[in-house]
């Protein structure tokens, strides 16, 4: 049995943005273990500044395709927090729902068409199209259901540009709704499809176990993504957004050159698994009995059951836009224009992306000009606890070798569904 | 005739343009039909050593993607600037109104004298190698990415508009931008975009970049009818534009 490695993955596949694994081992002795990110830094913080309010979620949209209504909503919550503004339960339901169909787009995309192919020994998923057609065919069903919901309430699929301080620049009409509504109701035999599929598959993931702080927003009313305080399962005390730095606590690291967060540990882990880990209990039928398909349990600690709770979650946001679909029909769809008016001050948006916990932190002058910003994303947030991750799998799965230890630590970055465009905060560097 | 062998890189981006080429679903597999892809990093693991066609996403923020673009284009036969962040260096020129000390210092704090932190002000992809064919948009259009990928593929021309949004807005019956108070650059961007975010009730912040053909005079009146100055229209044009010597 072998027990000396020397791997190094330069730009890890199937993931959004580049990251490089780097580790070594002689004769069982783990010398070198790195998760790290050579992704170009953007700046966004810098370039905020100066730009009008009304810009502002045009510009940090563009922070990650994957994520862009995530930023997007974050962004005009914190303005509206700066600039005093209310909005409907109408608009707030809308945009609830749109940001549901980011996070199905999202999941699916992440579990169907990156993770699947690892589950069935493939390298994409192109020879995916001929070994499992059908399952594919359901796959691209559900996530182009995802586009579908952004496209018609967000104006385009990627990037929205209906939502702005203050309300929706273009309503759906009741029509839309209903079909919407349909759309989602003939999705739900599908997403059964897919977690059939994924369970049938799921003795593949690595047994692999490591305790550690999970972190997402928690809401008295429903299993949330989108309202609430932030909430710890290290603790039962709740923080409000506007304290966020509180909860990142971010810092440079000694033997890394990449800023990490820590709140009462090391490290935290932010994404589905943790807003599973928190409100599970709020998880409505369908989304519960999934659950109990995989044996999904609160307290979960295999970081690979990420793609799990994603499934779950699918289930979940799908279940809850039929509800939120009829609520709006019941009352009707009412027409509203966005209003806002410039004042300086200062605002926090805080939303679950589909890889986990957003934080955006907006200043405005007088005439509503931004002149300070602050972007915490959920990637950088995991970070740390990818490399502990790393650090704890390495010596116990060492015996495997080379070849299977290099696939599997793969597949735990993937397993994060990292979305390392949206670095902010990272430095870049090459250590091998 | 072999299928040609495409390549897909990118840069500093969102890579919400490579989500659209994803998002092409089944439509992928009948472009599958025609060219065959070689190495995707986003999407596939797997890699090669050639390639036909080189698409590459995103704009060049360091000197080590310069070179990294400038080794890409040696090997490529074709070219494609896909999406504003490599037409015409998109969002990521905002950088390019401050001091890249500055700019370090202002995300990175006291860590931004770290030598892997360097940045120099943002390029499009056309500022630093040749490019043979131009997908614009914020994010792209899937349909006209398929209908460019088919022309590079046989040979054809793509046709893509010299004429401003306004036309195409017009062509939707929506309510001019300007008749709620608003500045829109549609008079002034490219088209070919089927004016997407005027009909979803929003202003056009110019991510095609600047119409070959725009119609200054027209757009002068347009302001000073709606009370409007060129000052306003440029503010926003800082935001896909920054470098607009260059977008045109």
């Amino acid at each position: 049995m072998t027990k000396s490695v020397d791997i190094g993955v330069h730009h890890v596949t199937r993931v959004e943005g580049h990251g490089n694994i780097r580790v070594r081992a002689r004769d069982g002795v783990v010398e070198q273990v790195e998760w790290q990110v050579p992704e170009a830094p953007r700046f966004f913080e810098a370039m905020v500044r100066g730009q009008s309010w009304e810009d502002i979620q045009t510009i940090v949209s563009r922070i990650c395709g994957i994520c862009s209504v995530t930023h997007s909503m974050a962004a005009i919550k914190a303005v509206e927090d700066a600039m005093g503004v209310e909005v409907s339960e109408q608009t707030d339901r809308l945009r609830m729902l749109l940001h549901y169909g980011e996070q199905i787009e999202s999941h699916v995309l992440h579990v169907g068409y990156l993770v699947a192919p690892d589950l069935l020994g493939q390298k994409s998923v192109v020879p995916l199209v001929a070994s499992h057609p059908e399952q594919v065919k359901t796959i691209i069903r559900a996530h182009r259901l995802g586009n579908h919901i952004m496209e018609v309430l967000g104006g385009r699929m990627t990037h929205p540009v209906t939502i702005k301080p203050g309300g929706f620049s273009k309503l759906p009409t009741e029509e839309t709704l209903r079909d919407l509504k349909q759309r989602l109701e003939a999705v739900v035999p599908d997403l059964q499809v897919i977690a059939e599929l994924v369970a049938s598959l799921a003795d593949r993931l690595p047994k692999f176990q490591r305790e550690t702080e999970y972190v997402a927003l928690t809401h008295p009313d429903h299993y949330t993504f989108y309202h609430g305080r932030i909430a710890s399962t290290d603790t039962k005390e709740t923080v409000d957004v506007h304290e966020f730095e509180s909860v990142v606590n971010e810092y440079v690291h000694p033997q890394s050159t990449a800023k990490w967060t820590r709140w009462h540990r090391e490290s935290y882990a932010v994404g589905a698994l943790a807003r599973f880990n928190i409100n599970a209990g709020q998880l409505l039928p369908l989304a519960a009995k999934t659950a109990r398909l995989f044996g999904l349990q609160r307290g979960a600690c295999n970081p690979f059951l990420n793609n799990v709770a994603q499934v779950v979650e699918t289930v979940q946001v799908v279940e809850h836009s039929i509800q939120l679909i009829d609520e709006l029909l019941t009352r009707g769809i009412r027409p509203e224009t966005p209003r806002a008016t410039p004042r300086a001050g200062e605002g926090v948006g805080c939303v679950e992306a589909p890889r986990g916990i957003l934080f955006h932190r907006y200043a405005f002058d007088e005439n509503g000009r931004c002149t300070r910003a602050n972007i915490c994303i959920p990637t950088g947030q995991n970070h740390a606890n990818i490399q502990k991750d790393f650090e704890a799998f390495v010596p116990q799965f060492l015996e495997h070798g080379q070849d299977q230890l290099r696939l599997w630590m793969e597949m735990l970055v993937r397993a994060y569904d990292p979305c390392i465009s949206c670095s902010t905060h990272y430095l870049q560097v090459e250590f091998v | 005739m072999s299928k040609p062998k495409v390549a897909i890189f990118d840069f500093a981006c969102c890579e919400g343009c490579q989500l659209q080429v994803v998002n092409l679903e089944e439509e992928i597999l009948d472009l599958l039909s025609v060219v065959q892809p070689v190495e995707w990093r986003e999407a596939m693991s797997e890699k090669s050593d050639t390639f036909d066609v080189a698409i590459i996403e995103g704009s060049i923020t360091r000197r080590e993607d310069e070179e990294r673009v400038r080794a890409i284009r040696e090997r490529a036969k074709v070219l494609v600037a896909l999406g504003a962040c490599a037409t015409v260096g998109g969002i990521n020129k905002l950088k390019n109104r401050f001091a890249m000390e500055e700019v370090r210092r202002c995300v990175y704090d006291a860590a931004a004298d770290m030598p892997h932190l360097d940045t120099y002000p943002t390029k499009a992809v056309g500022e630093v190698v040749k490019v043979d064919y131009q997908v614009h948009g914020c994010p792209i259009s899937k349909k006209e990415f398929g209908y460019i990928l088919r022309c590079l593929v046989t040979g054809k021309e793509p046709f893509v508009p010299t004429y401003p949004v306004c036309v195409e807005c017009k062509m939707q019956e929506n309510v001019c931008r300007y008749e709620f108070n608003e500045v829109c650059l549609g008079p002034v961007t490219r088209a070919g975009c089927g004016a997407k975010c005027p009909s979803a009730g929003f202003w056009c912040f110019g991510c095609r970049g600047l119409a070959e053909d725009p119609n200054v005079q027209a757009a002068r009146e347009v302001m000073a009818e709606y009370g409007k100055t060129p000052e306003d229209l440029q503010g926003r044009l800082q935001l896909f534009n920054g470098g607009k010597e260059q977008a045109s």
